[in-house]
């Protein structure tokens, strides 16, 4: 084993041009969800640092576990949602702890927001917040209304009740494909638990999703924002930061596509994405430079405008983009913020029973 | 013959066996053992994310453990086998229809002039030069509801609102029938082109009419080229995962996605890798049969007086 593994990291290193671990961390991979940074961000980093940024994409946390989960990935910093992912990636020894001490703006970020982190990150020893948003509602408001004029644009109903969600079939509805991000608002709209794991509940959603299941054309995880955008579907599930880039393209296209992003009154699920750096990560000092570098106050509010998605920076809100600071999805009021819940880990028995029947939901199987 | 030549003969017709076997053995059978090894294994948290097979006991003893309940568990479940026959499906979809589009196209392509058919060749492979994921998403724009087919469709007129062809199976049968036409073509071609086409004549000479020239001569000559762009064509198609993906409905199931769900929904190697096992199975036993079969037939030929 131990020959496959010393073979492995050499073919890794040579793929990233480096040694691991080299004094000399001219280079820097990153591994981000799509449409999830400032352009001029890594721009910016490279000129202030002179360390050459590689950068790459994802659209769905199952993806960056999978390359994690096969060692030497080569990346440097990755960005988790906290939980489930980031949690149980901690305890499976994914991460290396931070060197606080290279990180002089740590004293920017909420301290809120890590004190819940906390819970999954004793000591926050190995995780930075990057952004945080919620998983919404997004809606082709003009083909909404032309079919059904008194929609409860801000209810759960317009995606959980099989009466209303029908009524959309013919524009097109998009849910991510993701049981993750669907199963707790489904349990939030029966009256259970949005968190449970139990698998009576998880079946009780099942059954609830089969019904909605006819009138969804599409389950994806990142489609969904360009087909909202060119008006191809009407009624999106997804991340708020994804709808509000569809509703910003949208306009700039200026086809007469008219996006809006409803956070549902029931409640929604607020999820926070962390950076991380692999244990394995060849280049950590550099990881390091560009932590610190994302944790001034305005290099990430221009992030937090670009992507609409609120950062895990106290100081960063006055250099936030006017409109992005108006905005209640982005920025919640308190009794909106209230209404918003997190989940937490499941085990592996959980997880394969969801899967299964998201499967089942999927294709009738 | 002295014995250090027949020595050297035996050394260079081992080398000649030898070189495919060590392709074969470091591309094909390593491989296959590691994910083999892997699905005797149970999931666990950790990199990678699997228990080790082998294991020292408290007693210092070394423990194999093979756990064959993923088997158990693909065969237990049917959602498995429902994947694996619409992948099948699929895969002889596209080998049906790659095949009566090839075949005219290389049939084509193999009666042109001779300074005709490299330049038409060429056409056939261009493609490859962009991305497979390019041009797929490249049917995405064609086949939207917004896309080019349902906009030419609505400005002549033939239809008023647009026909939902983007993630359904017949996108995929679109998507899949595109991307492996040059698989078939290419074998089909390289069969033609070196037919003996003086037979084709004597056939007209003694009466017969152009289709049972085709029927008795063409078609039997090109069997070979058939076979070899079916399997070029078929074996691929059955784990694609990239069209069924993208251009597919929610409903598609194919053994790419269960994969794909094993893998990341369930961070579960071991079952993963317990489907890719039985897919290979799947995929490598009508292989053998149809070489034992050939095999056969060539005896059988051998035999005659």
């Amino acid at each position: 084993m131990n020959i496959t593994k010393t073979l492995l990291a050499g073919v890794a290193a040579l793929m990233v041009g480096a040694a691991p671990g080299s004094a000399a961390d001219a280079v820097l991979n990153i591994y981000n969800w799509n449409d999830y940074i400032a352009p001029d961000t890594v721009p910016a980093f490279e000129k202030a640092t002179g360390i050459k940024v590689s950068y790459d994409l994802y659209d769905a946390n199952e993806t960056l576990e999978g390359k994690l989960s096969a060692g030497n990935s080569g990346y440097d910093i990755v960005v988790p949602t906290l939980v489930p992912f980031a949690a149980r990636q901690i305890k499976a020894g994914f991460y290396q702890p931070l060197d606080k001490s290279k990180l002089p703006n740590y004293g920017h970020l909420d301290k809120g927001l890590l004190a819940r982190m906390e819970a999954q990150d004793s000591g926050n020893a190995h995780l930075v917040p990057w952004l945080s948003a919620i998983v919404v509602m997004g809606y082709n408001v003009d083909k909404i209304k032309q079919i059904m004029p008194e929609a409860p644009l801000d209810s759960l109903r317009m995606v959980f009740d099989p009466k209303v969600v029908e009524k959309f079939k013919e524009c097109g509805v998009s849910i991510m494909d993701s049981p993750t991000e669907v199963f707790p608002p489904a349990l939030l709209w029966l009256g259970l638990n949005p968190d449970s794991k139990k698998a009576e509940d998880l079946k009780k959603a099942a059954d609830l999703l089969k019904q909605i299941r006819p009138s969804v054309r599409r389950f994806d995880s990142s489609e969904y924002i360009n087909a909202l955008a060119d008006g191809d579907i009407c009624l999106a599930w997804g991340y708020s930061s994804d709808m509000e880039v569809a509703k910003h393209r949208a306009i700039e296209a200026g086809k007469g596509v008219n996006i809006s992003v409803v956070i549902p009154k029931e409640g929604a699920e607020r999820y926070i994405d962390v950076l991380a750096i692999p244990k394995d990560a060849p280049h950590p000092e550099a990881a390091l430079k560009f932590i610190n570098f994302i944790m001034q106050p305005e290099e990430i509010a221009k992030t937090s405008s670009k992507v609409y998605a609120m950062s895990g920076n106290a100081d960063a809100k006055p250099f936030v983009s006017p409109e992005a600071a108006a905005d209640p999805v982005i920025f919640p009021s308190p009794e909106v913020e209230k209404t918003l819940f997190t989940i937490t880990a499941s085990d592996p028995a959980t997880d394969r029973l969801r899967t299964r029947l998201w499967t089942e939901i999927k294709t009738g199987h | 013959m002295s014995v250090s030549e027949t020595r050297k003969r035996a050394l260079g017709r081992f080398l000649v066996i030898a070189i495919p076997f060590i392709w074969l053995g470091a591309l094909f059978l390593a491989p296959f053992l590691i994910v083999a090894k892997i699905s005797l294994s149970t999931a666990a948290v950790a990199i990678p994310p699997y228990e080790p097979l082998i294991s020292w006991a408290e007693d210092g003893a070394l423990v194999l453990t093979l756990h064959v309940g993923n088997y158990k568990l693909i065969f237990s479940d049917p959602v498995y086998l429902i994947a694996y026959a619409s992948s099948l499906r699929n895969a002889a979809v596209t080998v049906v229809f790659t095949l009566l589009l090839g075949y005219p196209l290389a049939y084509f392509i193999a009666t042109r002039r001779e300074n005709w058919r490299a330049p038409l060749l060429l056409l056939v492979m261009l493609p490859f030069w962009t991305s497979f994921l390019i041009r797929i998403y490249a049917w995405i724009g064609i086949l939207k509801p917004n896309g080019v087919i349902n906009g030419v469709l609505i400005w002549l007129g033939l239809i008023d609102k647009p026909l939902m062809i983007l993630n359904t199976n017949f996108a995929v049968a679109v998507g899949m029938v595109y991307g492996y036409l040059p698989f078939m073509v290419l074998p089909l071609y390289a069969h033609l082109e070196k037919m003996d086409w003086s037979l084709l004549e004597a056939a007209r000479d003694l009466g017969a009419k152009p289709a049972r020239v085709f029927r008795e001569v063409t078609l039997p000559l090109s069997a070979p080229g058939i076979v070899a762009g079916s399997l070029l064509v078929f074996i691929p198609a059955v784990g694609e995962y990239i069209v069924p993906a993208l251009l597919g409905g929610p409903d598609t199931l194919t053994i790419g996605a269960t994969l794909w769900n094993e893998f990341f929904s369930n961070r579960d190697w071991p079952v993963a890798s317990t489907v890719a096992v039985a897919l290979i199975a799947l995929l490598v036993a009508p292989l053998l049969a149809l070489q034992h079969h050939r095999a056969k037939g060539v005896k059988t030929m051998s035999d005659k007086p």
